[in-house]
C-alpha cells in the first residue's frame, strides 16, 4: 500500500513537472510564498494606501485600497451613474453639459493627484475625458466631481491632466489634431497638413479653491500629442509632451504613423509662454466651451458656456516650443524625481532614450539644431540625450520611479515590467505581467519624493487569470512588492472598465479630511426643506414641486394626491440625517431616469413625468434601518381633466 | 529575396545574442527554474522550426502538384474575412508581413500550424520573434478550422504562382 502511494505520488509529481515545463508562464510559480501575508488587511483594518484608478471607457474613477486590492468606491465623473443618480438628478445634469449639449459618457484615461512642492498634497484628483475633450477635478474631502471644464480647439484630450509641481496648471494636449474652432472645419480630411493644428491647453488651478480656468492655449503643428509631464525641481517651468504621427497621416495610422524612425518629444517653456501672455502676445479667439461647477452649499451644479480663449502661436512666438527627436511613436514622457531626466518610451522602439534637462538647455543655448519641423526648432538627438536603456524589452510605454534611484518601465508587447537604474541606465530586473501591461504606478512614482514600496501594473488582457465570464473579461491590476532588489508579484485584482492609469498615495494624506455629512443649516438649495414642517407640494402650472424630507424611516410627505397626466413632477428630497454613512435613496415607479442617492444634509431632485393614471409607489432605496422596508409612500395620478386639488400628508388618520 | 535575407540575418543575430534574457520569455526566478529543465534557455530542443508547433506534420498535409481550385475559392473567402485587414498579398508589410512568397519560405505544415496555433509559436519560433520585433503586434488566433487552414494554404500557393 505504502509503495503504491509512493508510485502514485511520483507519477503525479512527474505529471506536474511536465505541466510546468510546457507552460512557461505558469502563474502559480510567479508569486512569492509570503504574498498572502503581505496583502492581507485584517477585517476592520484600513489599507495603507489609496489607489485612484481611471475607469477608461467606463468614464469613471475607482478607488482601491492597497495592499488589499479592495474596491472602496467608484467616483462618477464623465459618465452617468444610475446607482448614485449622477447625471440623472436635476442637480448633477449640468455637470454633463458641453458645447455639444448633454454628453453623458466619456473615456477617462489618466489621473493626477494635486501636488504642492512636487509632492502629493491630498486635495484633489484630476481626470481627463479622451472623447469630448474635458478635464475634471474631484475633491478628495467628498470624493465627488466638483468641476469639469471643456477644451476648445481640441480633438480628444489624451495628453492630460498632467500637472505642474505646485498645481499651477493642469495641462491638456490634444490627441487628434483638428482645424481650429474658429476656422472653417468643412475641409477635405486629406488636407491635414495645411488645416489641422494641435493645441496644448494650460488650465490654471485656484490655489485655495481649485477652480479651473483656461489660462492660455499654445497652437502647435498638427501631430498627435500622446502624454506629457511637467518638469520639476531643476526643470520646473517646463513641460514635456510626447508626439506621434509626425508623419501627419490622416488615415491608417497603424501603418502610416509608424513610418519614421523618430517622432518627437516636445519641450515647452511655459514660463516663457506666461511672459508672452503678459506682454499681450496672445490672440483672442472666439470659441464655445462649457465650464461646469458643483457647489456643496446649493448641492447643485451650474454650467456656463464660455466664448473666448487666448492662443499663443508656437511658430510665431520663438523660444516656447522645441522638438527633440525620439525613437518611434513615444508614449510615456516621464520626468525623474529630481527633474533632471526625461524618459521617453517609444512604444515601437528598441531602446528607451533618457534625455537630460541640462543638455537640452545647453543645446538650445548653442542652437544645436537639426533644422525645423513646421517652424519649430528640432534639437539634435545626441545633444539632448543622456543615454539609452539598451534592450529593455518590446513596446516600452510608461515609466515611474522609486525612492532609490530606480525607474520602472512597462512593456506592452513583451508583457513585463523592467526595472533599471537611473544612474547607469542598466536593466536590473524584469517581472512578467499577465497580460499586456499598459501604464504602471509606483506609490508617489511621479513626485519629487516617491514613496516606493509598491508598484501596480494595469493590464489590458486577463484571459485565463479569472473565472470565465463570457466574451468580456475583467481587466486587472497586479500588485508588486518593490522594496527589495527583485520585484515580487503579490496580488491580482480585477478593475472596472479599463484601468488605464492610476496614482497612489499614503492614506494618511487624505483619510482624516473625509467629509462625513453636510450640515443641514448650511444647505442653501432653493428647494430644501429644513425639517418636516417645511415639506409641501406646490403646483406652478403643469410643474409640481415636492419639497420632501427623508429620515429613518419615512418620507415626508408620503401620500400625495392631485398630480395629473401632463404634469412634470420634481421631487426635491432633503436627507435630514446628520450622521456619517446614512444616505437615503429615492425611487418612484415608472421613472425614466434613475434613483436619487442623497447624502446626509443634502437635497437632490428627481424629475418624474407620470405616464399612467393610477397609484404610483415610491420608496427609499438605500437600506437605512430595521424599518427601511416601511420607508415608502404613494402618489395618486389623475387624468389631465381632473379637478382634484393638490394635497399631501404624512401619518393622516 | 533580399528582404528575406535581411529578416533571416536579423533573426539569427537575435537568436544568438538573445540568451537567457530573451525578452518575450523573461520570467520570475521561480518560473525560470521551473522551465529550464524542459527547455534550455538558449534553444527549444522540442521545437522544430521547420514544422512549427501544432497538429500538422509533413505527413498529414497533402499537397498536390497543381492547384485545387475549390480549395482556393474557399481560402479566398476566409482570407477576405479573417486575414486581409492585416496582410497584403504582395510583399508589402501592412500590420503583418505581406504574403507574397510565404509558401516558398515556409513549409506547408509550418504555415498551417502557425495560423491555427499562433501563440506558442510567437513565443518559440525565432523567425516569428524577429518578425514581432518589426511588427509589434502578436498575430491573433482567428479560430480557423483545420479545413480553413488547408484552404488558406492553397490560396497562398496560388498567390505565389502555383498553377
Amino acid at each position: 500500500m505504502k509503495k503504491n502511494i509512493i508510485i502514485l505520488s511520483s507519477v503525479i509529481g512527474l505529471a506536474m513537472l511536465s505541466v510546468v515545463g510546457c507552460k512557461p508562464k505558469n502563474t502559480s510559480n510567479a508569486t512569492s510564498a509570503d504574498a498572502a501575508q503581505k496583502v492581507y488587511v485584517a477585517p476592520g483594518k484600513y489599507d495603507e494606501i489609496y489607489n485612484f484608478v481611471s475607469g477608461g471607457f467606463s468614464g469613471q474613477m475607482s478607488v482601491y485600497g492597497i495592499p488589499s486590492g479592495r474596491l472602496l468606491r467608484v467616483i462618477p465623473v464623465f459618465s452617468q451613474d444610475p446607482e448614485k443618480g449622477w447625471g440623472y438628478s436635476e442637480e448633477t445634469k449640468p455637470m454633463m453639459n458641453t458645447s455639444h449639449g448633454f454628453t453623458p459618457w466619456d473615456d477617462l484615461h489618466h489621473v493626477q493627484l494635486s501636488k504642492t512642492n512636487g509632492e502629493v498634497d491630498g486635495r484633489w484628483v484630476f481626470g481627463n475625458a479622451n472623447n469630448t475633450p474635458r478635464v475634471a477635478r474631484i475633491d478628495l474631502s467628498t470624493f465627488r466631481t466638483q468641476e469639469i471644464i471643456e477644451l476648445p480647439n481640441s480633438g480628444g484630450n489624451h495628453s492630460s491632466p498632467f500637472i505642474t509641481e505646485n498645481t499651477e496648471y493642469v495641462v491638456a494636449g490634444t490627441r487628434f489634431s483638428v482645424p481650429m474652432d474658429d476656422a472653417n472645419g468643412d475641409v477635405p480630411i486629406n488636407t491635414y497638413k495645411q488645416n489641422f493644428k494641435g493645441t496644448l491647453s494650460f488650465i490654471s488651478v485656484g490655489k485655495e479653491d481649485g477652480k479651473m480656468d483656461i489660462a492660455f492655449q499654445i497652437e502647435c503643428p498638427g501631430v498627435n500629442f500622446d502624454l506629457s509631464r511637467a518638469g520639476k525641481g531643476v526643470s520646473h517651468g517646463w513641460f514635456f509632451f510626447s508626439c506621434y504621427n509626425t508623419e501627419q497621416a490622416n488615415t491608417l495610422l497603424e501603418v502610416n504613423a509608424s513610418q519614421k524612425d523618430k517622432d518627437f518629444v516636445m519641450a515647452v517653456n511655459w514660463k516663457k509662454a506666461e511672459e508672452y501672455l503678459k506682454a499681450g502676445k496672445a490672440k483672442k479667439q472666439a470659441v464655445r466651451y462649457a465650464h461646469n461647477t458643483y457647489s456643496e452649499k446649493t448641492h447643485s451644479a451650474t454650467s456656463e458656456i464660455k466664448t473666448e480663449v487666448l492662443v499663443l502661436n508656437a511658430k510665431e512666438l520663438k523660444d516656447i516650443c522645441y522638438f527633440i527627436p525620439c525613437p518611434k511613436s513615444p508614449h510615456g514622457c516621464d520626468v525623474s524625481p529630481t527633474g533632471e531626466y526625461i524618459v521617453a518610451s517609444g512604444k515601437l522602439a528598441a531602446v528607451i532614450p533618457v534625455f537630460s534637462f541640462d543638455k537640452i538647455q545647453k543645446a538650445i543655448a548653442a542652437k544645436s539644431y537639426d533644422g525645423e519641423f513646421d517652424g519649430i526648432p528640432v534639437i539634435k538627438y545626441e545633444s539632448a540625450l543622456q543615454g539609452e536603456v539598451k534592450k529593455p524589452g518590446l513596446g516600452p510605454l510608461h515609466t515611474e520611479f522609486d525612492d532609490n534611484g530606480n525607474a520602472y518601465t512597462s512593456m506592452f508587447v513583451s508583457s513585463e515590467v523592467v526595472k533599471w537604474s537611473l544612474k547607469d541606465l542598466k536593466v536590473l530586473d524584469r517581472a512578467p505581467t499577465f497580460y499586456s501591461i499598459g501604464h504602471l504606478c509606483v506609490v508617489g512614482g511621479d513626485t519629487k519624493k516617491p514613496t516606493g514600496k509598491y508598484l501596480i501594473a494595469y493590464n489590458k488582457i486577463t484571459k485565463d487569470r479569472y473565472l470565465p465570464t463570457g466574451p468580456e473579461l475583467s481587466q486587472s491590476a497586479q500588485l508588486f512588492d518593490i522594496s527589495g532588489d527583485k520585484m515580487k508579484l503579490l496580488l491580482d485584482f480585477p478593475t472596472i472598465g479599463e484601468p488605464h492609469y492610476a496614482q497612489a498615495c499614503l492614506a494618511s494624506l487624505i483619510k482624516d479630511k473625509s467629509v462625513k455629512m453636510f450640515k443641514i443649516e448650511e444647505n442653501s438649495h432653493p428647494y430644501v426643506a429644513k425639517g418636516e414642517k417645511e415639506t409641501k407640494v406646490v403646483r406652478e402650472g403643469n410643474k409640481v414641486h415636492v419639497y420632501m424630507t427623508a429620515i429613518r424611516s419615512h418620507l415626508a410627505p408620503d401620500n400625495i394626491e392631485g398630480i395629473k397626466m401632463g404634469d412634470e413632477v420634481y421631487f426635491h428630497v432633503t436627507n435630514l440625517e446628520q450622521d456619517w454613512d446614512v444616505p437615503h435613496g429615492f425611487a418612484i415607479k415608472g421613472a425614466s431616469n434613475a434613483e436619487l442617492l442623497i447624502m446626509p444634509g443634502e437635497t437632490q431632485t428627481l424629475k418624474w413625468i407620470p405616464t399612467k393614471v393610477g397609484i404610483s409607489p415610491m420608496y427609499c432605496t438605500d437600506f437605512c434601518s430595521a424599518l427601511h422596508q416601511e420607508m415608502q409612500g404613494y402618489v395618486r395620478v389623475s387624468p389631465a381633466s381632473s379637478k382634484l386639488p393638490i394635497s399631501f400628508s404624512l401619518g393622516a388618520k | 529575396m533580399k528582404k528575406i535575407f535581411v529578416i533571416l540575418t536579423f533573426a539569427s543575430i537575435l537568436y544568438a545574442c538573445g540568451g537567457g534574457e530573451s525578452k518575450s520569455e523573461s520570467k520570475t526566478e521561480e518560473a525560470v527554474e521551473a522551465t529550464t529543465e524542459g527547455t534550455a534557455a538558449n534553444a527549444n530542443p522540442d521545437y522544430d522550426p521547420k514544422r512549427g508547433e501544432g497538429k500538422f506534420t509533413a505527413e498529414t498535409v497533402k499537397i498536390g502538384a497543381t492547384i485545387d481550385a475549390t480549395m482556393v475559392t474557399e481560402g479566398e473567402k476566409i482570407q477576405s474575412v479573417k486575414c486581409s485587414a492585416c496582410h497584403k498579398l504582395t510583399d508589402e508589410k501592412l500590420v503583418g508581413p505581406g504574403w507574397a512568397g510565404v509558401t516558398k519560405r515556409r513549409n506547408p505544415e509550418w504555415i498551417m500550424n502557425f495560423i491555427t496555433n499562433p501563440d506558442p509559436m510567437i513565443d518559440k519560433d525565432p523567425v516569428v520573434q524577429a518578425s514581432l520585433e518589426l511588427c509589434l503586434v502578436r498575430m491573433p488566433n482567428q479560430s480557423l478550422t483545420d479545413d480553413d487552414a488547408r484552404h488558406l494554404l492553397e490560396f497562398m500557393r496560388k498567390n505565389d504562382g502555383v498553377k
